[in-house]
């Protein structure tokens, strides 16, 4: 046959449009323009077409108008707060909230911790949590499903209700009293020696053990500092967010396994059965196959993790505790205004004041929403490509 | 390589029984599959289950923290659950209240993030721009807008600026409609203060139920770009019109993810800390003083947040065991 004939090629297509255009247009406009404007079909469409356009601007506003006031406000100078006829728009333009936060306060070591901590925290909770669903999505074993419902317990279980033993997990961490026995503390049977702790006095069994203390004396000052009598301290340093990030207990990251699970499970397992006959091994296999492969996902949960722990409040406030270890949540505090702007004898102070708050928090979301404006593709690629489905 | 010397035994020695290898190849690839959930279980036993072991211990006990770095724990048995629920004038009443606003919030959430998720769903202009705007809450949504709309109490600065108070003092700049505007637009139609104040209840909790949906909306968008367009088809041939389409096919589609959204939203509205049962434990826990016989606020704020755990896990079951029941699933082959 001809391949100028098959239905498909450019010609013939060509051709059946135009005979399709030379019919219409034997139709005089008016019958068209009759047929095409005014039924019913496009009468419910344009009405459709209206009210959806209405519903989302309106409530792209909502989501965006917190946004603009901040933003508004950020560019006053003080004259305008207590100026009636201001309302959105700034009168007299300046910038000197921007440079009091960027130069006075400790905005950049913030940023410059808070994007180490991030950045390490999101790669090590989007691998493990990737490994962790991984294993869920395709290895039947005995305890999967319990094991799961274990991850799913981590998210239900709110933050307060183990917030002071997480605090005391890791200001006096310890692995079954190891340290602590090792230190000299000896053994402190959990629920029994404590009774005999009522009056003050410390008995527990084993003090003799004390090797530590030789230790100790070795070892420079920078390491031993963490050592306590109840175990190391690890606050203020990044360690209980990492071993967090690294078990796959940090914040909401059952959520990320749940649907890493998902995403895993809608890989066909023959790719994987190929992979083994080539030779490949499972751990192999799930680096150098299924990873690559998964990279929206990946990237969707990395966004995820990073945006999250960034804004995070709840751990940062509960390990770091000293002014050497800032973060940006912690910013937004009295104590953080930039002094050039501080003037409270100045009669709309209040509301310069709020107007500062709300930079210092636009200049914490600023790098975040750089960060969405090139990965937002991928938030939403990533999510609908994983086919979620709740089987 | 011992797995490839284990293969090619399979593949020469092709009498042995074949049952027996598969077995051992499911049983290896069992183990494998415990080393690949091996980072939680460590994590799990060694550091979680002490924490909520922990937890539990602390909310039996009086504690006392000592000047060298230590700490002494006194037990008191009930007495810090009995104290939450009989003493404290207002932990019951923020449970009662917690809970009422929550009855509102979990399904107007879901309703709502389901109905933008097939809105968004949708072919038309702009659609990435308004998928953009509507996912900015979910990066921004552990509470930093909140704290600094917290520290923005001493200035409601754009309404007080503007002389314009509605006498509630509690205005604050971001609320999306001032209450002087739904008053004019109530003040000719002769109805009460009462269902103005409700409507701009109504009208602010939008911005908040907004902000807390967009995780919800990613996992419906989801969902509904995995039903099969060919279903979607057959029906248009059939001639169902849109409303029929969307009961009879997406609806029963996505509610396996409504189940899904369903728990999510319970947890999350649960657990954030813009909950008032959770702003309540957590004001319990730094007022620190409780009562002398208890010793201070951080062990009654986790008996507190231990029966509330009990309350989340009863909802969640409950939700749970009642949607499941009309969840449907398809059946692929």
């Amino acid at each position: 046959m001809n391949a100028q004939n098959t239905p498909n090629s450019p010609k013939v297509l060509k051709e059946s449009k135009r005979r399709i255009k030379v019919d219409f247009e034997r139709t005089d406009a008016k019958t068209r323009f009759k047929e095409k404007y005014i039924s019913f079909f496009f009468l419910t469409k344009v009405v459709w077409f209206i009210f959806r356009l209405v519903l989302l601007v309106g409530i792209s506003y909502v989501v965006l108008f917190p946004f603009f006031t901040k933003i508004a406000s950020s560019f006053m100078s003080p004259e305008d707060f207590v100026d009636v006829t201001v309302r959105l728009i700034p009168k007299n333009w300046t910038l000197d909230i921007y440079k009091g936060i960027l130069t006075e306060t400790n905005y950049w070591k913030a940023f410059g911790n808070t994007l180490l901590l991030s950045t390490s925290c999101a790669l090590i909770q989007t691998f493990v949590c990737a490994t962790i669903g991984y294993g869920f999505a395709k290895y039947k074993f005995k305890g999967n499903g319990i094991i799961f419902l274990l991850v799913m317990l981590t998210m239900i279980i709110p933050h307060q209700t183990i917030e002071l033993s997480m605090f005391m997990k890791f200001r006096y961490f310890d692995f079954f009293g190891i340290f602590q026995l090792l230190a000299g503390g000896g053994i402190d049977l959990p629920w029994f020696s404590v009774t005999t702790l009522a009056d003050g006095t410390v008995t527990p069994y084993l003090t003799e053990i004390n090797i530590l203390k030789g230790v100790i004396d070795i070892v420079p000052d920078k390491w031993s500092k963490f050592w306590t009598a109840g175990g190391l301290n690890l606050c203020n340093t990044y360690v209980p967010l990492l071993v967090l990030s690294a078990t796959g207990l940090a914040f909401k990251n059952g959520l990320y396994i749940f649907m890493l699970r998902q995403f895993f499970r809608g890989i066909p397992d023959s790719l994987e059965e190929s992979a083994y006959i080539d030779g490949a091994g499972n751990f192999r296999t799930f680096i150098q196959i299924v990873l690559p492969m998964s990279v929206p996902m990946l990237i969707t949960v990395f966004l995820f993790s990073f945006c999250w722990q960034w804004t995070d409040e709840f751990y940062t406030n509960m390990f770091f505790t000293t002014a050497t270890s800032m973060t940006m949540p912690k910013l937004i505090s009295v104590s953080e205004i930039p002094k050039s702007l501080k003037d409270p004898n100045f009669e709309g102070w209040n509301m310069v004041q709020a107007a500062i708050f709300n930079t210092m928090g636009l200049c914490i979301i600023a790098p975040l929403i750089v960060l969405y404006l090139f990965g937002q593709r991928y938030l939403v690629e990533g999510i609908e490509r994983s086919g979620l489905t709740a089987e | 390589m011992t797995n490839d010397a284990k293969l090619q035994n399979t593949v020469a020695k092709k009498s042995a029984p074949k049952k027996r290898k598969i077995a051992s190849l499911d049983k290896r690839k069992a183990r494998v599959g415990w080393i690949f959930v091996l980072p939680f279980l460590i994590g799990f036993v060694l550091i979680y289950l002490p924490i909520i072991f922990d937890s539990i211990k602390f909310s039996f006990f009086k504690i006392v923290i000592q000047q060298g770095g230590g700490f002494i724990l006194e037990p008191v048995g009930f007495h810090n659950y009995l104290y939450a629920l009989l003493e404290d004038p207002d932990f019951v009443q923020t449970l009662v209240t917690g809970m009422q606003e929550l009855a509102f919030d979990i399904p107007a959430i879901i309703i709502f993030s389901l109905f933008m998720a097939v809105l968004l769903n949708q072919k038309m202009v702009g659609r990435a721009v308004f998928r953009a705007i509507f996912f900015i809450p979910v990066i921004l949504a552990t509470g930093l807008m909140e704290t600094v709309e917290g520290q923005n109490i001493l200035g409601t600065y754009m309404d007080s600026a503007n002389g314009i108070d509605d006498g509630s003092g509690s205005s604050a700049a971001n609320d999306i409609v001032s209450a002087v505007d739904i008053e004019r637009l109530f003040a000719n139609m002769k109805v009460g203060t009462e269902l103005m104040e409700t409507a701009l209840t109504w009208i602010n909790n939008i911005y908040d139920i907004v902000n807390r949906s967009g995780v919800q909306m990613l996992i419906f968008l989801s969902a509904l770009q995995s039903i099969s367009p060919a279903i979607y088809e057959a029906c248009k041939i059939d001639g169902a019109t849109a409303w029929e389409t969307f009961w009879k096919i997406t609806f029963p589609m996505i509610s396996p993810m409504i189940l899904v959204n369903g728990v999510y939203t319970i947890v999350d509205a649960f657990t954030t800390q813009s909950n008032s049962v959770m702003m309540f434990i957590k004001q319990v826990k730094n007022s620190g003083n409780g009562n002398e016989f208890s010793g201070g606020g951080d062990v009654i704020s986790s008996a507190m947040s231990w029966m509330y755990f009990l309350i989340v896990i009863a909802v969640i079951s409950l939700v749970a065991l009642i949607f499941s029941s009309y969840v449907f699933y398809q059946r692929r082959d």
